[in-house]
């Protein structure tokens, strides 16, 4: 063995679209430690619920994270509604969940071609992005933006969505789905994309729950937890709802648990969109969160479980606004994983964790 | 021949953005929107390219590293401020960790407003970087003759 050496790997790294440094402590060519350092991204947003009301934070909280957004403006809403008991409109939770779950496409299509081309296959990572365009299409057909959508608001959703496009979107969907299918049977069989990604970056079942370990980082070990089987808002409404685990643990899993949970996804909007009941999309919201009220709640991200407290003073603004995101979940797992692997596997095991480093500074 | 004969190669680095310009940057050179058809080219390494996209506000933590890139790059470069955030600081412009827009940092040569910025807006940004980046050449090129 030869003596340790510290590497680099960051900010500004082509592999991720984000700054994460990481020192990694390499003796020849493989990892024996690494040390994240985080906050190159960090704004200080909670602190920005004592200048904007709860009405105008959620366009802050919106903007946590552009991949996540729906997600954290949903997460951010319901907080809010169970602090001050609003009880939201039927036809308003089934919106909010088909948006979520088709940004949970997009995030999943989004990580599926920057895994593609981490490992090099540049026209996999081509054809992802070019397949979550159509997703984007329907963001702006039904909202007005792409990335940031601004429709959740406290007490509903800002925008209906007719049901003659409702029966359009599902055919878009139904269209994506083929071709999807093809793209995921390359990412699954194909010899190459299995040589860098099977036993690579391995964590068990046992690691996974002494480091707690959320979403599809942990569902790929076998950890069993998906928070949409609690049933909340309209997710209650399914016939049937099962997460997509998977028990090997390594890179491999990772991929195969992202490729099965965007089909997932696809069906729980269709069946959504058939099952969705007319009426209003939002009611009004009167008054202030009481002084001293609390209230927490969770939601699945695309990246796993996120978690939101809010407390009340008794004005306008919140007293306290606090989140706890899947990734800073997940960084123990991902520092685990990487120890012992070889160096040209350290790109491939950091965008498995699918890292959102925006979300984990804030 | 002019220098935008050459195919201008960008550099990508997010400041303190949330994501949704990055994804947006990268959306503009994939299928779709197809950068790459007018040859801009994502590089990771800031020699190689012509371009700087910035995205995100500068912070105490950030403000070297995006100094450091724009060191690096060699002249002529461009810098190109993509969404509000990069612009003046956006929605984020009074949180305690938040210096400012771009410019606080380094030149910054053209403006990309949006939030999240458009595609359509980084391609005309990027094409009106081309003609700024022309002009720079063109400045070198006469200096060089002054000189000799």
């Amino acid at each position: 063995m030869g003596k340790s050496t510290v590497i680099p790997f960051g900010p500004q790294h082509p592999v991720l679209p984000e700054p994460l440094h990481l020192d990694l402590v390499v003796q020849d060519e493989t990892v024996i430690d690494c040390l994240p350092q985080i906050g190159f991204v960090h704004r200080g947003l909670e602190k920005l619920v004592e200048t904007r009301d709860y009405n105008q934070f959620i366009y802050v909280a919106e903007r946590i994270c552009g991949i996540c957004a729906m997600g954290h403006s949903l997460g951010y809403a319901e907080t809010v509604e169970s602090l001050m008991g609003v009880e939201v409109p039927k036809r308003a939770e089934y919106l909010r969940v088909i948006w979520h779950e088709l940004s949970r496409i997009h995030s999943h299509l989004l990580w599926l071609g920057l895994a593609a081309d981490a490992f090099g296959f540049e026209s996999m990572f081509m054809h992802c992005w070019r397949l979550r365009e159509r997703i984007l299409d329907i963001f702006e057909k039904t909202t007005g933006g792409r990335v940031i959508l601004s429709v959740v608001r406290v007490g509903g959703v800002n925008r209906d969505i007719e049901d003659s496009e409702l029966a359009a979107i599902c055919q878009v969907l139904d269209g994506i789905k083929s071709e999807y299918k093809e793209i995921m049977d390359t990412l699954l069989t194909d010899m190459s994309v299995k040589n860098r990604t099977v036993g690579v970056g391995h964590i068990s079942l046992e690691q996974a729950n002494d480091l707690s370990m959320v979403g599809p980082f942990g569902r790929a070990s076998g950890l069993g937890y998906d928070v949409r089987t609690f049933g909340k808002g309209a997710y209650g409404e399914l016939s049937e709802f099962q997460p997509i685990t998977d028990t090997q643990g390594d890179c491999y899993a990772r991929v195969k648990v992202r490729c099965e949970e965007v089909l997932q996804s696809i069906g729980i909007i269709e069946e959504l969109s058939a099952k969705i009941p007319a009426g209003d999309i939002s009611v009004k919201v009167k008054g202030n969160p009481e002084d001293g009220a609390r209230a927490s709640n969770v939601l699945e991200q695309p990246r796993g479980e996120c978690y939101y407290y809010a407390e009340g003073n008794g004005t306008k603004f919140l007293e306290r606004m606090r989140m706890r995101t899947p990734t800073s979940q997940n960084l123990a797992g991902m520092v685990s994983a990487l120890k012992g692997c070889d160096l040209a596997d350290v790109n491939m095991i950091i965008l498995t964790i699918d890292p959102c480093i925006s979300c984990t500074e804030r | 021949m002019a220098y935008s004969g050459k195919s201008p190669w960008v550099i990508h680095y997010d400041g303190s953005s949330c994501n949704g310009c990055d994804i947006e940057v990268l959306a503009t050179l994939c299928p779709g929107f197809d950068g790459e058809r007018f040859g801009v080219i994502n590089t990771g390494n800031p020699k190689h390219a012509d371009i700087f996209l910035v995205t995100g506000s500068v912070n105490e933590q950030n403000i070297d590293v995006v100094k450091q890139i724009y060191d690096q790059m060699v002249e002529p470069k461009v810098v190109v401020a993509c969404g509000i955030c990069a612009c003046s600081g956006g929605i984020f412009h009074d949180c305690y960790n938040v210096i400012g827009g771009v410019d606080k940092a380094i030149p910054v040569d053209v403006y990309a407003p949006g939030c999240a910025v458009r595609p359509e807006t980084l391609i005309d940004a990027i094409v009106a970087g081309v003609a700024v980046l022309d002009e720079k050449a063109e400045k070198i090129k006469a200096e060089k003759k002054g000189r000799a």
